[in-house]
Formats: structure tokens, sequence, C-alpha cells
């Protein structure tokens, strides 16, 4: 028997509800200003958070989410069905839709998009995430064709994959699997990331190298009515602080690098400017790892100490209040996320005790790594002084952020503060924050797991969630991966600190929900959905 | 004269074989790994060995840094890793906007620096002439970031005179060239005045007193021609010092030249374009310095190439 998930029906329903609110207006250009230029709007290439949500609005994927939220939705799919064993996706392809130049989307597009991402040749840093598609091996290492995709007819599109994978659809709604025409894409060769041609809501109709983009609206978008904005200009190479001077005099819609820190409390101290700040959770958590392979953290009741002695409420203040204390790995705004669960109280006394317990009454002495931009630094030093509290002496290694990645990917620091390197996720789905940084696969030589914590019952209980590729069963399966991250809390490998808040400030003139500006996959903002009022 | 000027460009090329050699060092003992960055962090080791393959990063440090310099032969400056484009694409893009805003602040510094040097030379030893000095030593020292934010907040901000950084028009141009101008304009002030009193104390002015000429042509019509002499040649060797001060002007002003690239890349640890705009900013200054040689005896006679 095979289920029928989702129907276009359903999904245009679903679509409609956050913009009840209020009626979006047709129209106008919007301008996001930005520091850097964009690096590349190829979809195969493009992996920071700038050009992320641009590649977003110029490409589409086979899945997609409803805008501002974390649930998955058909993209260029219409439907698509999910044989019993879990092994093989089959999807049918919406019909009409056309790429920027005119050619309509066929499915054989979308089995060379997905060989183009793993073959070695295209060098995308997206290639890790396909490794559950049957024959990505051979493809990932020779760049021969995946055995794993084909097209049987124009509008359909088989996947077969090597293990049962929950988050494969997740993985369809990713960047790195858009859909792109290939004639152009040979035609233009490595300049296809500034030559971009999708069926996304919007195509690139200007590139000064240096000074802006312009998106203007795709008229045959496969979305009815959507985008709302004609256009929307990207202007870079504005410093922030200059950038946010600009939109307090109206010339800027949305500076895309945030508030400057320098500036954030004095913005948010002004009520007038505070209103146009829309706050949001993001997909992130600061931590502390603990080398659970050596001493003196090879004891859990060490790293229960010092999950007990962080005052996280103080850690939040040195950063002006742009975060929320974190409980346990996985940030709020993920599912998966356990609402219950408290986390280790902050108790010095307690951390005392636990700490004589396992051998070190008088503390010890270690080392705290971390990368050298700010607020990095003076967040290790308020770690510092909360260790000293409970005897621990740690000593800070301030260092560049590749030395920090090289030692805790070698396991040579005892204590790693990992703000300004990890971890965002990828995609809204708990796995995402198991795999490389706690899992295992990831506790090797150069690997993400820097506190080398390896556990295999946790590992099999994660292999489980994921293989429930049912979703009528994701409940079971978030509860299961709520299950693992209570595990590695008990075990505490880390001392989760923080989950940093996302700030957009817009104009007033901008429309639509608030969730928009705080969109989870699209930073920062989904340019597909927001509108200007007047 | 042909044979300076040969042996001359010798030279520059061994100064700019130099640049390359020492820019290729430092950026090859970073810690960064271009490799990693372009493979991202879901990358296998195997996807890392492959892409350092391809781009030839597992060769010795002396096949990589010749085959660049092979390529640098043919005028091929690389691709950036990170933007997937041509280096020399982008900064032949960004070129223009570079060189508009180093001629206008040349002339920026020029008419501030000259005219507050002639002042200062008029007034030697008073307190007017203290005043300049000093605060021509401020402007030398005064942080090129600190300055351009002060005037982008007092003129465009507060006042709303000129358009908040940005490229296109001539007022978009004001600003940022006023800034490197009133930095750039102490060491114009001192050679000015220093040279001024030279001439002030020559035979050829007394002369011009003695027949009788108003002190306004004499400081006008003889002096101020003579003394500026020196300072004209100065230019050739102030691009190296623009050079620097663009990178901070350009990213305050949002001013799309090749020191915004320069700043943007270095945050990236885009290799490549480091290492382009840093050849590109090394030829520029050795043709500045070059230029300023060949002035001079033409300035001055007393001066002999040889």
């Amino acid at each position: 028997m095979k289920k029928l998930i989702l129907s276009t029906a359903l999904a245009a329903m679903m679509a409609i509800s956050p913009a009840l609110a209020e009626t979006p207006i047709p129209g106008g250009n919007m301008i996001v200003t930005y520091k850097d230029d964009v690096a590349t709007l190829d979809p195969a290439i493009g992996y920071d958070w700038q050009n992320w949500s641009m590649i977003k609005s110029v490409f589409d994927g086979l899945m997609d989410y409803e805008p501002g939220t974390t649930v998955l939705r058909p993209g260029l799919a219409e439907s698509y069905t999910i044989s019993d064993d879990g092994l093989t996706y089959t999807f049918k392809l919406r019909p009409g839709v056309k790429f920027h130049n005119g050619r309509e989307m066929v499915a054989e597009d979308v089995v060379y998009s997905i060989n183009r991402v793993v073959n070695p040749a295209t060098q995308s840093p997206g290639q890790g995430f396909f490794g559950m598609i049957e024959g990505f091996d051979a493809s990932a290492a020779d760049g021969s064709a995946l055995s794993g995709v084909s097209a049987p007819d124009a509008s359909t599109v088989v996947f077969k994959l090597s293990r049962p994978d929950a988050t494969f659809l997740h993985v369809m709604a990713l960047n790195f699997s858009y859909v792109v025409p290939k004639e152009v894409v040979e035609a233009e060769g490595a300049d296809f990331g500034k030559k971009p041609v999708g069926t996304g809501a919007f195509s690139l109709t200007e590139w000064t190298l240096g000074q802006r983009l312009v998106f203007t609206k795709n008229p045959d978008y496969w979305i009815a009515g959507v985008p709302y904005l004609d256009s929307f200009t990207v202007e870079v190479g504005q410093e922030p602080v200059v950038a946010l001077l600009r939109a307090q005099n109206g010339e800027v819609d949305i500076p895309g690098d945030g508030i400057p820190p320098a500036k954030f409390t004095e913005v948010m101290g002004d009520p007038a400017q505070a209103a146009n700040v829309v706050e949001g959770g993001q997909l992130h958590t600061g931590y502390i790892t603990m080398n659970v392979t050596a001493a003196p953290f090879d004891k859990v009741e060490v790293r229960r100490a010092v999950n007990m002695a962080i005052n996280k409420d103080r850690i939040v203040q040195v950063i002006n209040g742009r975060a929320v204390p974190a409980t346990q790995p996985l940030p709020p705004s993920m599912p998966g996320y356990t609402k219950d669960y408290a986390g280790y109280a902050y108790d010095i006394d307690a951390a005392k005790a636990l700490l004589a317990g396992a051998g070190y009454p008088d503390g010890f002495e270690t080392e705290l790594y971390v990368m050298n931009t700010d607020p990095n630094p003076r967040i290790a030093q308020a770690i510092q002084q909360d260790l000293k509290a409970i005897g621990i002496t740690a000593n800070i290694r301030s260092l560049a952020q590749a030395n920090v990645i090289e030692a805790g990917g070698a396991g040579t620091a005892p204590m790693i503060w990992s703000g300004g390197m990890a971890w965002i996720a990828d995609f809204p789905d708990p796995s995402n924050f198991y795999g490389p940084i706690l899992g295992c696969g990831g506790a090797v030589e150069g690997g993400w797991n820097w506190s080398k914590y390896c556990n295999a019952d946790l590992d099999a209980l994660a292999a489980k969630a994921d293989s429930t590729v049912d979703p009528a069963r994701a409940d079971e399966r978030l509860k299961l991966w709520s299950d693992v991250y209570m595990g590695v809390m008990e075990d505490a490998p880390w001392a989760p600190v923080f989950n940093e808040q996302r700030f957009t400030l817009k104009s007033p003139r901008m429309g639509g929900a608030d969730a928009l500006y705080v969109d989870p996959v699209s930073i920062p903002v989904n340019y597909d959905y927001v509108y200007i009022k007047e | 004269m042909l044979a300076y000027i040969l042996r001359r460009l010798v030279m520059s090329a061994l100064i700019l074989l130099g640049v390359s050699f020492i820019t290729f060092v430092l950026l090859y003992v970073l810690p960064a790994d271009p490799v990693r960055q372009i493979a991202g962090r879901s990358a296998t080791p195997e996807t890392v060995e492959s892409i350092r393959r391809q781009l030839g990063l597992d060769q010795p440090f002396i096949v990589q840094y010749g085959r660049y310099l092979w390529n640098l032969l043919q005028g091929d400056l690389g691709r950036s890793y990170l933007q997937k484009t041509e280096v020399a694409v982008l900064i032949s893009a960004r070129l223009p906007a570079t060189l508009l805003l180093m001629l206008a602040a040349i002339v920026c510094e020029l008419v501030i620096g000259l005219t507050l040097g002639v002042i200062a030379a008029l007034y030697r030893g008073r307190a007017l002439d203290n005043v300049l000095m000093l605060s021509s030593f401020v402007t030398v020292s005064a942080p090129q970031f600190v300055v351009a934010l002060l005037l982008l907040y007092v003129f465009a901000v507060q006042l709303g005179w000129f358009p908040i950084g940005g490229y296109g028009t001539f007022a978009h141009l004001v600003l940022p060239a006023l800034t490197l101008g009133i930095l750039g304009s102490g060491w114009y002030a001192r050679i000015m005045r220093s040279s001024m009193l030279d001439v002030l104390r020559a035979d050829f002015i007394r002369t011009a007193r003695a027949k009788g000429l108003g002190r306004g042509r004499i400081i006008l019509g003889h002096a101020v021609p003579n003394a500026i002499l020196p300072v004209i040649a100065m230019i050739g060797i102030d691009i190296g010092i623009f050079m620097s001060g663009i990178v901070v002007v350009e990213s305050v002003f949002g001013w799309p030249g090749i020191g915004q690239l320069a700043w943007q890349a270095i945050q990236r640890v885009d290799i490549p374009i480091i290492m382009g705009v840093t050849l590109v900013s090394a030829f520029a200054i050795v043709i500045g310095n070059l230029i300023a040689d060949l002035i001079s005896p033409l300035i001055d006679p007393r001066i002999k190439l040889r």
C-alpha cells in the first residue's frame, strides 16, 4: 500500500492562513542592505545566511516550508508518496512550472540538479546532505550518475534510498536540492552563480558588483499572487552602523546585517524604534563542550557540576539580552524541544558537592578555548568567573576560529565555548543537532563533536527515530528525539548556555505577519511574502 | 635617461615579485583552510581531499607559488574560492570607483594642505602657525574610521547635506574624498610650510620685494609656484598611504572600490582576492613612485637621474 501524503489544495489552504490577518498589497520596491557583496546565487554553492534566503526566492525545490514556520509543504512537487519500507519516494511534479527563461521545468531537471550537487566537480558544500540516496558513495567519488534518482516520465521523479531517513523531505527543501536548468548551467559554467535562472518568485535582473542586486517579480510564478513586492534591491557594501543610520532616516527597509551590537541597547531603549523590531527564535544553541575522553571531564559528576556552576542569566546580560538561557541542546523553536525540562539549576553548593564527590574537593586547573572575536572572549571571562566560584581554574585560550575548530576536532581542547562557530541548524529538524556534534560519527579526528562524546545507546535511539519516516508518526519520532537529548543531558557532555534570538529591524511601511521577519529558514526575511503597506 | 627608466622598470618588477612571494607565504601559513571553507561543515574527509586536489592545494608550496606566477604572467589572477568569480573581473569592476575617489581625495588634500601650509609659513612662529601645525599633526594621527564616521554623522545624518554613504553622484563623492583629504592634508601642510620658508628666504624674493612688488603678488606669483614643486613630487609617494586609507574609508562610506573588496575578502579569508588586491595596490605604488622620480628632474633641474 502506498500513501498519498499532502495534496496541493491542502497546502494552498495552509499557505493562506498566516496572511489572513491583513490583506497583502502588491507592488513597491523594498531596500535591503548588507556589508558584504553577495558571494554567489548558485543553489549548489551558496551556503551563508546572506545568500541563503535570496536563493530561496530565485529557485524552488521539490519541498518547501510554510512561510514563517518550520512546517514542510510540497513545493515544485504537487504530491509525493513514500513506500512502506521508507526507501522509495515518488514525487509528482506540478504541471506548467516555467524557468525564468520560459522553458518548462521537467523531471529530468530535478535529476540533473541532484546529480550536479553530488558530483565532486561541483565542489558543493551541501554534498554530504545527500548520503542517504542510493549510489551516493560511488557518485560522490567519481561524479557518475546517482543510481538512486530517476525520472520515469516528464512529471515524475523517483528517489531510492539506501536507508530509511525521516530527514529526507527536509533535505529536499534545502537550497542544495533546488532545481536548475541544465542548458543555462552548462552555458554559463562557473558564472551561473552570478547569472542565476530558476523557477522562483523573483528573478535576478541586475547585479552591479560591489553595489547592488535587483530582484524582480516573476509574473508567471506558480503560486498565484505571490510575490507581493514588484522588486527588492539588495545594496551591498554598507557597514551595519551606517545601514542603521540610513534605516532611521527612512532610506532602508531592512538592514540585513541586523542591529549592530554597539547600538542594540540604544535602539531597544527607544520605544519608537523598538516598535519596528521583530524578535524571534533562532535554530541556534551556544554551549560549552567538555572532552569526555580525558580527566577530569571523564567523570560525569564533574560535567554536571559545570552545568550547575554556569550563571546563564548573567551571560545573557553580557550580550545585552540578545539570547535566552538554554536548558538543553535543542533550541526552543526546534521541533522535538522538551518544553517541561528545566535543565540543570544554577546551584554553586550542589556543584561543589558533586566535585568533591568526584574526587576534586579543591577543584582543578583546565583550559577553555574560545574564538577571539567579540563577544566571545567576554563570554569566556564570565564562564571563567563562574567556574572559579566552584574552585575550577579555567585558563582562557582565545584563538582564531580555525585554530579553535582544529583543536576541537583533534580533541586536544578540554573545554570549548562554541560561540561564533557552532551550532546553527541547516534545517528545522532535531536530527540536525545530533549526528555531527553529539553522535559517535562526529567524535572522530577533525569532527565537530568536540566533546568526543559517544553513547552507542543514544546513537541507536537516534537511528530508530530517523527510520520512523511515516509522517503520520511524526510525533512519535519527535518523542524519540526528545529522549535522545534528555539522555545527552544526563551524561552532560555539554553545558548548554543560551539560544541566540533574532532581532530584525524593519521600516514602518513594511507589512506582513511578524513571523515572516524572523522566518526560521529565511534570514533576514521571507522575501516572497512580505509587502509594503502604502 | 632611457637606461635609468629600464633599470627602474626591472627593479619594479623585482619588487612586485617580492611582494607576491611575501603575500603568498603569509596567506599560505594562515591557519584558515580554504578547502574546509568551500566544502562546508557537513563535508566528509573524502570530499575535502577531492576539492583540495581539484584546486591543486595538495601540492607543495613552491609548486603552488610557481603555478600562481605562471598564471599571473598570462594576466590570470585566479578565481575567488567563495565567489567563484575571476579575481580580475572583481577588481576591474571596482577599480574606476577607487580611481575616482583617489583623484578627488588628492584634489582635497592639495587644496587644504597647500592653503594651510602657505598660511602657516606666512605667520611663522606666531600663534596661528602653531595652531595650524598642531592641527596638521592631529589630522595625520587621527584614526580614519573615527574621522569618517564623524563627518558622516554630522554632515549626512544631522545636517542632511550629503547622502549617508553610497556611490553614483557627485554628492556621494564629497564626504569620502574630504575624509581622505583632511587626513592626508597634514603632510602637505608641513611640507608646503617648510618649502615656503625656504623660498621666502631666497634671493629672488628679496629681488621681487626690492622691485617694489606688492605682498600679494610676491606670494602668489613668485613664492607659491616655486614652493609647490617639491610638493607635487610627493603625490606619487602618497599613493601608498592612499591604498591603506581607502580600505577603511571605502568600507565606512559604502564606496564600491577595491579597498572595500580587500576588507571583505580579508574577513572571509578569500585568499585569491587578497592576493589580487595586494598585487594591484603594490603595482600602483611602484608606478606612483616611478612617476614621482621621473618628474623630479623636470621640476627641479638640479636633480639628475642616473
